[in-house]
């Protein structure tokens, strides 16, 4: 359009202004600078005094709060800062994965508190994972049985608080089973009682740390085979079992691994003494306890969430798979588990963010986790605020963690739409 | 084909497949391994079942009888000790002479909410029949007037405990999670972090140190001479935890409005409130029912955890009546299976309906 | 008949106990025939060319593919699924991979074939259907006219000797009809014997040696598409015909 020219209108009078030449001087590429009209009817005026209302209207009830926490504090004298940790704790605790005793700092019996979490959330996460994808699996059974049995077992333990299940699995150790004099076992080598569970365990010996490298390098082997059998399989269409020679190779080398380092035989087994049963390692009733409440409470979430996992992948894709002429194995693998992953994936972590959370109910059963440590220090050093707040961090670190990694997972592996 | 066309009525298959019997051989014996698991599961409950049916009814003791079932003890199971402790465990500390008016006032609370969920009754005056039905139940149980004893909050316990403070932290959580959940899609940076840090903070911690926060901060929080009763406390901390949860919920059903609803909205002329209010919530309200109704049923199961504050719900009460009675505490485990049934029903009850919600509101959407 | 490619000898099948859905049906289908089917919906007419490739069983009577007979035994039903493709009303293409991998998937771990030479194949199937250049798109990214000519080209990969089509453009956006008949079009033109279940009467009358029309699990006639069309034989192929043509 020449410069100077006005586009022409249809309708009555309509015409617009001539635009003036500077417009076609004006380098191309360039925004022009919106000058900001101040009035309270401006859409972004308007935004940033909402903002700015809101924001003050937090800064208020922070600052009125903070003020009163002070000033109560000065009442009551209690002091403030973080301080207390390098005391001396002065309590001694059930049991703890480091070295530990009562005149070492709070600090120290805080961290105490914190690995006895990881251990239990940890263990927890991966047996319950095992038996919620069996669930979740079962429900799909062509076993009438099986399916009922595994829908009742969901409906069962989610709808019964966590904290009564913990208290009932504790119930159970403490009421049910034997005192440590007459211990049930199986074969002299699992004793079971109130005082605990014991299994044998080798001791550690440098042949171990052998073992373990040995391990390692049958893992590497491993990944070796299986990324050239599929360079093979791409190169030739024939493809060859992809799970026997990294299994055989792991177990092998650390076999041999194990031997190298001079083939330590030595084992701690438990044997049943007078009064206890000492050796192995044993697990507390109380760990027991939470552990087991734990994983058959989530267990029964993942099973959900499994099982509604798999029914997203529509029936359209195994018929399209069983057309194209592959077996239910190759169906199962190549389109029904990729797909269903991507929907199984992120509830999952979010049922593993519970079970950690979940832990803290250690507290009313004696376990002692970060949150049973932590009360017992707030309650001997009147600290309320920074214990609660030591625990509140904890616990936020695990859950923006885990957050972070389901978002790079989600990014990385969502299924790519217009 | 050249021949007249002729029409062959329809006849019965040669190999019936309806009935029991070819229903039993396929979800029973349908291969081997269906066969092995069905043998092994009838197996294993003719090993399991008939010892429980002993211990569970043929030599329960139902009268509440100590001795009878230190007798019985070890063989038989001791219902009885729900006939002696269940108005400890019911009521909690709730003075034993006043104890109907916990009763009526939970009875009138469960009413309500039972009634919500039919569709007869979703009309205008349902608000106020809440506020009519909420104001009896705190007059019922706190007393003070119409000549009633006054009973302090903190003997509060038991059921009427647990429905009070699922429904109430319920109630005003909800307005809370809907302004939050707004919040968190605003334009505006300011009020989305706010948002944003609330809902990551307490969806990252466990309600237990909310709880403790709410029972050792709060007091600090007032200003000089002003106590807060231990129930608003603990009403308020649970009403900050559902909020956080159910703005995400929410959030999710905001996120499924297409954007031309929102064109067409303001194209018509509404404002911002006038949209949300009328179209965006109405709709992304109705998809997310099924999630809150899980939701609720967590928030109902965790108002188990206000036992650790000291505030004698249904799990604390039975703690409360059995760990300082000797004669009575070693059947703990028959009153475990009296609460657990209890919390089963209500929240099963709540899950088939939610079931039977996303069934009637999914009839009228395409799918 | 002995060079039939298909072969249906009183076939009878039920859903459950009360739904006859195949009554007695007899069809002969010569190698290089192009078969259009019609009805009304619950007809049968999905059900009878899914048993072609076993994807529904049958209770009475005999089903031949190519001279196999199609019953329980597995290794019959994968030597019937090699010979024969099939392509889908909601096209059914996997999401989660690329377009030539959702091609390449069946050679590579059916027919064994190194992968190189099956994206050679792959992609000259999808030249042939003329979306050569999607190859690396993910099927969501694409329309629904180039989703269901994807999957084309899918079934194609497998160099089958019959093509079963089961309402290819019922899902389809009008505009994109087009594009999907034309490849089918041309597919016919090239000697594919195919069995197209469709309402597209305009395609029936341009590539059908034979036109069928079922009722009621029944095949109620059967006839070249001048015969059918101009002078249907049974009453209820004349009502169907006025309703369906009759705009």
């Amino acid at each position: 359009m020449p410069p100077g020219t006005a586009t022409p209108r249809s309708g009555p009078g309509a015409a617009l202004p001539t635009p003036p030449d500077e417009l076609s001087a004006r380098p191309v590429g360039r925004r022009p600078r919106r000058k900001r009209e101040w009035s309270l009817r401006s859409r972004a005026v308007r935004g940033l005094l909402y903002q700015a209302l809101a924001l003050l209207a937090v800064a208020a009830v922070v600052w009125f709060l903070a003020h009163n926490t002070q000033r109560n504090m000065e009442v009551r004298g209690i002091q403030s800062g973080f301080n207390f940790l390098g005391q001396a704790a002065g309590f001694d605790i059930g049991e703890t994965m480091i070295a530990y005793d009562p005149s070492q700092s709070y600090g120290r019996a805080i961290w105490v508190g914190v690995l006895n979490t990881l251990r239990v959330a940890l263990l927890g996460i991966v047996l319950t994972t095992v038996l919620g994808v069996l669930v979740g699996i079962g429900r799909f059974s062509r076993n009438a049985l099986v399916r009922g049995l595994c829908y009742g077992y969901v409906e069962m333990f989610r709808n019964v608080p966590i904290l009564l299940q913990l208290l009932m699995w504790y119930l159970l150790f403490v009421d049910v089973l034997p005192p440590p004099q007459t211990a049930w076992n199986v074969a002299d080598l699992f004793y079971l009682s109130k005082g605990g569970f014991s299994f044998p365990a080798p001791v550690w010996d440098r042949g171990h740390a052998w073992m373990g490298a040995g391990l390692l390098a049958g893992l590497a082997v491993g990944g070796w085979w299986r990324r050239e059998s599929q360079r093979r399989f791409e190169l030739t269409g024939h493809d060859r079992n992809r799970w026997a020679v990294p299994v055989a190779a792991a177990i092998c080398l650390a076999f041999a691994g194990w031997a190298a380092g001079g083939a330590p035989r030595s084992w701690s087994v438990p044997e049943q003494l007078p009064f206890m049963v000492d050796g192995g390692i044993s697990a507390t009733p109380e760990f027991m306890a939470v552990l087991i409440g734990l994983v058959m409470y989530t267990a029964a979430f993942i099973a959900e969430v499994v099982r509604s996992g798999i029914q997203s992948v529509s029936h359209g894709q195994n018929e399209a798979a069983s057309a194209l002429g592959l077996t239910q194995r190759m169906q199962m693998r190549l389109v029904v588990l990729p797909q269903a992953l991507r929907v199984i994936i992120p509830p999952m972590t979010n049922q593993y963010l519970n079970l950690t959370k979940n832990s803290s109910l250690a507290v009313v059963i004696g376990y002692p986790d970060v949150v049973s440590i932590a009360n017992t220090t707030l309650n001997q050093t009147g600290r309320a605020v920074e214990c609660i707040a030591i625990i509140m961090l904890v616990y936020l670190c695990t859950s923006l963690g885990t957050s972070a990694l389901m978002n790079w997972y989600n990014r990385h592996a969502a299924i790519k739409e217009r | 084909m050249a021949e007249a066309f002729q029409s062959i009525a329809a006849r019965a298959p040669p190999v019936r497949t309806g009935g029991a019997l070819p229903w039993l051989r396929r979800n029973l014996f349908g291969d081997w391994k269906s066969a092995l698991a069905t043998v092994f599961l009838i197996g294993l409950a003719l090993l399991v079942l008939p010892p429980f049916g002993q211990w569970a009814v043929a030599n329960a003791v139902l009268a509440p009888n100590a001795d009878a079932c230190q007798a019985a003890r070890g063989s038989g199971a001791c219902w009885g000790v729900i006939a002696e402790k269940w108005h400890v465990i019911i009521f909690g500390r709730y003075p034993f002479e006043g104890q109907w008016r916990p009763a009526i006032a939970t009875l009138l609370m469960i009413a309500a909410v039972v009634a919500s969920c039919i569709r007869r009754f979703w009309r205008p005056w349902l608000g106020l029949m809440w506020l009519a039905v909420l104001a009896t139940f705190f007059i019922l149980m706190g007393g003070g007037v119409f000549g009633l004893e006054p009973v302090r909050t903190d003997l509060w316990g038991g059921l009427p405990l647990t429905v009070m403070l699922a429904t109430l932290s319920i109630f005003l959580a909800f307005p809370l999670a809907v302004l939050v959940a707004l919040g968190r899609r605003s334009q505006l940076p300011a009020i989305r972090t706010v948002c944003i840090v609330y809902i990551e903070l307490i969806r990252g911690v466990p309600l237990i140190s909310v709880l403790f926060m709410a029972s050792f901060m709060f007091p600090l929080f007032m200003p000089q001479g002003m106590t807060i009763d231990v129930l608003v406390r603990v009403l308020v901390g649970i009403t900050l935890f559902a909020a956080a949860y159910m703005a995400e919920i929410v959030r999710g059903g905001l996120q499924a409005i297409p954007r031309g609803q929102l064109e067409a909205a303001s194209t018509l002329g509404l404002g911002y409130w006038q949209t949300q209010r009328k179209i965006v919530l109405p709709q992304a309200l109705a998809m997310v029912v099924p999630s809150m109704m899980n939701n609720f049923i967590s928030i109902l199961k965790d108002t188990s955890l206000v036992t650790i504050v000291s505030l004698y719900e249904l799990t604390g009460a039975l703690a409360l009546a059995l760990n300082a009675d000797v004669e009575w505490r070693p059947f703990k485990i028959e009153a475990y299976l009296f609460i657990t049934a209890i919390y089963f029903s209500i929240c099963f009850a709540m899950s088939r309906y939610s079931l039977w919600v996303e069934g009637q509101l999914g009839v009228s959407r395409t799918r | 008949m002995s060079d039939a490619i298909i072969e249906f000898t009183k076939v009878n099948k039920w859903y459950g106990d009360d739904f006859h859905v195949l009554r007695d049906v007899e069809l002969a289908v010569g190698r290089g025939e192009r078969i259009v089917i019609c009805g009304p919906s619950g007809s049968g007419k999905s059900t009878l060319i899914r048993c072609i490739n076993a994807l529904e069983e049958y209770q009475e009577g005999r089903v031949t593919v190519d001279g196999i007979v199609l019953g329980d035994d597995v290794k019959a039903i994968e030597a019937v699924r090699r010979r024969v493709g099939m392509v889908f009303q909601q096209f059914n293409l996997f999401p989660h991979l690329t377009v030539l991998e959702n091609l390449t998937l069946a050679p590579m771990w059916v027919g064994h074939t190194p992968k190189k030479e099956a994206e050679e194949r792959a992609m000259q199937q999808l030249e042939r259907v003329q979306i050569a250049e999607q190859a690396r798109k993910f099927p969501l990214q694409l329309s629904g006219g180039q989703q269901q000519r994807v999957a084309i080209a899918r079934a194609l990969c497998l160099t089958p000797k019959i093509m079963l089509f089961d309402e290819p453009t019922s899902a389809l956006d009008p505009e994109m009809i087009k594009e999907v008949l034309d490849v089918i079009i041309e597919l016919a033109g090239q000697g594919m014997t195919m069995l197209c279940v469709t309402h597209e009467m305009g395609f029936a009358k341009a590539v059908a040696d034979r036109v069928i029309f079922m009722d009621q699990g029944q095949i109620v006639e059967a006839n070249t598409p001048a015969e059918f069309f101009d002078h249907p034989k049974s009453e209820r192929t004349r009502d169907f015909l006025d309703k369906i043509i009759g705009h």
